[in-house]
């Protein structure tokens, strides 16, 4: 148990919007004795360049993995999307040496060479195979008991799952039994692996906003409270667009939309100031009531 | 949606010429990381109905993109601005029986397009412009990195922009975007 320590990757969005997400984080995995390291010289993961050039995402990529194997840590990220390239891109080119060789060549330009010495994981994955669920319980100060919640891992945590391969994309346990920890109920709601739609919005917005009020209104179909995050796109969909959701389609869903961190952070005894919970759009009033 | 359902019943598709194909397309593309198993498509339609766009859109429909690379309607796919709907969040590589990875062939397409029809959806453009500018996808105001300390959050490293702008120079992504015409919205239809 001892000894956890990991390179912080913060990304482009959560410091750019959502810094409430990586203060809360901080906090949880200080008191649970993980040791974060600051990432030095960091780049965009290269998620978003895929689009225009493959070869330019896993170099952007391959260079913080370069980083992180010369302080000789694993990376740890917040975001689903980071995950998915940084974790994407170390594992295509530690297995596969003729993309490694094409890679190395660029990076080489920058006098950096990708060796394959480093792992990618998400807060999710740190925090239960890591962590364990066993230190998490221990460390529960002020049980949920009697809030309801639902939860939304979004796509790339799980998603393909020849690449991450550690949830089960069509039933995924881990937020589930996360949230569970901490004594709230975690409540099972229809369509829950449905894609959150942020990643189009850019190029058009009317597909995404069905998709979100459709999450939505399941999820207040089944009586939520709150909805779970583990990903600054999604909570931006579900969270900060939610107002604009609701007055394109004339409904009022009122539907908090918590970082992961913060409902833990709630339970282990943590303020909702030093969880950062005053930046969230959608205030979370009555279900900071419900458990004061 | 109803309404738009009628409509796809009466929808004539256009004549497809035999000249527009390219029988040795399917082979070029599953040659290319992502879309190996093209030609393992039997058309069961399973990427279609599980991909949470083409719910809502009747546009974007993963299924015909893998007939249409399997025919070699290469210019045409390419010019398709619906290309550009597909969020990757990977369900359709999932669920796959055959195992054929559409999101990762959207992807290859995408880039053709970048690269042989210099189109490329606006956002984009601005992510990578600030993300040459300043290491990361947008321009993080000064007042928000003052916050962040406020917060009692470290500073955020200034990465090493050369080093970045030489990435996008060796991979020839320079080059590519200072080519693109930029599309603004895509509209669902």
């Amino acid at each position: 148990m001892s000894g956890l320590k990991y390179l912080l990757f913060p990304g482009c969005v959560i410091p750019y919007r959502l810094s409430s997400y990586e203060i809360s984080a901080r906090k949880v995995l200080a008191k649970l004795g993980v040791e974060i390291v600051e990432m030095p010289d960091f780049n965009c993961c290269g998620y978003p360049m895929d689009v225009i050039n493959h070869d330019l995402m896993l170099t952007l990529a391959a260079r913080n993995l370069c980083i992180a194997e010369k302080v000789g840590l694993p990376i740890m990220t917040l975001c689903n999307g980071c995950f998915c390239s940084l974790n994407e891109t170390n594992k295509i080119l530690k297995e596969d040496k003729t993309t490694r060789e094409k890679i190395n060549g660029y990076l080489k330009e920058i006098g950096m060479e990708f060796r394959g010495t480093t792992e990618v994981k998400h807060l999710i994955y740190v925090l239960s195979e890591d962590v364990g669920f066993d230190k998490i319980k221990s460390a529960i100060k002020k049980p949920l008991t009697g809030l309801r919640v639902a939860q939304h891992s979004g796509c790339h945590v799980l998603r393909p799952r020849k690449y991450v391969g550690r949830d089960d994309p069509e039933n995924p346990t881990t937020l589930k039994e996360l949230i569970k920890l901490t004594g709230a109920e975690c409540l099972e709601y229809m369509d829950e692996s449905e894609c959150c739609g942020n990643p189009i919005i850019g190029v058009n917005e009317s597909i995404p906003f069905q998709m979100a009020k459709e999450k939505l209104e399941h999820v207040r179909a089944v009586g939520a409270q709150a909805l779970i995050t583990v990903c600054p796109f999604c909570h931006i969909m579900f969270d900060l667009n939610q107002p604009r959701i609701e007055r394109t389609f004339n409904e009022k869903f009122n539907l908090p939309v918590l970082h992961y961190p913060q409902l833990l952070g709630l339970a282990m005894g943590f303020s909702p100031d030093e969880l950062a919970i005053n930046e969230l759009r959608v205030k979370p009033t009555e279900l900071l009531n419900l458990i004061r | 949606m109803e309404e738009r359902g009628v409509e796809a019943c009466e929808y004539t598709p256009p004549v497809i010429k035999a000249d527009e194909l390219d029988p040795k397309f399917k082979y070029k593309i599953s040659k290319i990381h992502g879309a190996e198993k093209i030609m393992a498509c039997f058309q069961c339609g399973t990427c279609t109905a599980d991909c949470p766009i083409a719910r809502f859109s009747d546009f974007y429909r993963p299924r015909r993109i893998a007939r249409m690379v399997q025919l070699g309607l290469k210019d045409r796919l390419i010019s398709d601005k619906a290309l550009w709907l597909c969020s990757s969040c990977f369900t359709c590589v999932d669920h796959c029986p055959q195992g054929v990875e559409i999101a990762s062939i959207v992807r290859i397409l995408r880039n053709m397009a970048v690269a042989e029809k210099n189109v490329l959806p606006l956002v984009y453009k601005e992510l990578a412009t600030n993300l040459m500018k300043t290491g990361f996808v947008y321009e993080i105001p000064e007042s928000r990195l003052q916050k962040r300390v406020e917060q009692g959050l470290p500073p955020l490293p200034k990465p090493n922009v050369d080093e970045v702008k030489k990435i996008f120079e060796v991979t020839g992504s320079m080059s590519l975007l200072e080519k693109v015409q930029t599309i603004a919205k895509v509209e669902d239809k």
